[in-house]
């Protein structure tokens, strides 16, 4: 018997790059991965796991996210995340999700000021996340970053309560290339439900692309997406 | 009615670009202490009472035009003549 595929949502907002990037990754993956336009205001039936990929929605005018928080299906995302369902938000989709209020923490302009564009390591914090299952803790994966907003930040209080939470997922592992509180590049939600990352692991799901290591977090998603999708059967 | 919106950084959140230009200035020849980079958001509203638009400009600056974990804002309602 062949799993079920479990149904991903990807997003498209004005301005979304990597949205067919993901469906295809995802795709290859063995998810059901489907594009849904921002101006929709529900979620295609049975969803089981929301993406909101990277690119520059609404030409990241004022700051990156800000203006994409309020698309439409961003309440369907909101109302998702608050049931418990899982959403990966990837670069721009990060940023999203922290002006969205479901990421703790703000993205900032990367401490070089210059967009940075190349792989990176990272090193796996936590693999008791949705995210993060088939990896193992303190692994290092090589996955491609490109953003010129990346700079993890928020006040003093907020950073030592992720950490007291364990909330950091991903760190960049040496050089960190943006100047990010911590070296941080993924967080979690307090729930554990909800993820945004710099790097994109849609990018990294070949070897023939460099590497294969993304492969890992998105596969960890849609085990876990398809889990859930078989608990409500 | 008319007003300004004016966002500014934090204290104590890193603001790369006011660093770049402080650099920038201080290689001019400039002895700068510091320099840091916020926006200006000019904003018309419709209503005329004063009440009504500053708790309109209050709520747009919280829920948009700045990020309050990283900026600042200050409102200026400007007389009409």
């Amino acid at each position: 018997m062949t799993p079920e595929r479990p149904k991903v949502a990807v997003v498209t907002f004005l301005g979304s790059l990597d949205d067919h990037d993901a469906v295809w990754a995802l795709a290859a993956l063995d998810a059901d991965a489907q594009l849904v336009w921002h101006a929709e205001s529900e979620l295609p039936e049975g969803t089981s796991a929301v993406v909101l990929p990277g690119g520059f929605s609404y030409g990241d005018y004022l700051r990156g996210g800000a203006i994409a928080r309020f698309a439409p299906i961003m309440d369907a995302v909101i109302e998702f995340a608050a049931a418990g369902g899982l959403v990966l938000g990837i670069c721009n989709g990060f940023q999203i999700l922290c002006e969205a209020g479901l990421l703790p923490g703000v993205l900032i302009r990367n401490a070089s000021l210059s967009f940075v564009c190349r792989d990176v390591v990272l090193s796996v914090e936590r693999t008791d996340t949705p995210f993060t299952s088939r990896c193992q803790q303190g692994q290092q994966l090589r996955i491609p970053i490109k953003h010129g907003y990346g700079n993890f930040t928020g006040d003093d209080e907020l950073l030592a309560e992720l950490e007291r939470k364990s909330q950091v997922v991903l760190r960049y592992h040496g050089d960190n290339p943006n100047g990010s509180a911590f070296s941080i590049a993924g967080v979690v939600n307090e729930t554990g439900n909800v993820m945004g990352l710099m790097p994109h692991p849609e990018h990294a799901v070949d070897p023939l692309l460099g590497s294969p290591d993304g492969a890992l977090i998105l596969a960890s998603l849609i085990d876990a997406a398809r889990e859930r999708r078989t608990a409500l059967v | 009615m008319k007003a300004t919106v004016l966002v500014r950084p934090k204290a104590g959140i890193l603001d790369p670009q006011g660093e770049a230009v402080r650099g920038s200035l201080a290689k001019s020849g400039f002895d700068i202490v510091s320099v840091r980079i916020g926006r200006v958001v000019d904003v018309e509203v419709e209503t005329s009472d004063r009440e009504k638009a500053l708790a309109e400009l209050e709520q747009m600056s919280h829920d948009l035009l700045a990020n309050p974990l990283i900026e600042s804002y200050e409102i200026e309602l400007l007389e009409e003549a």
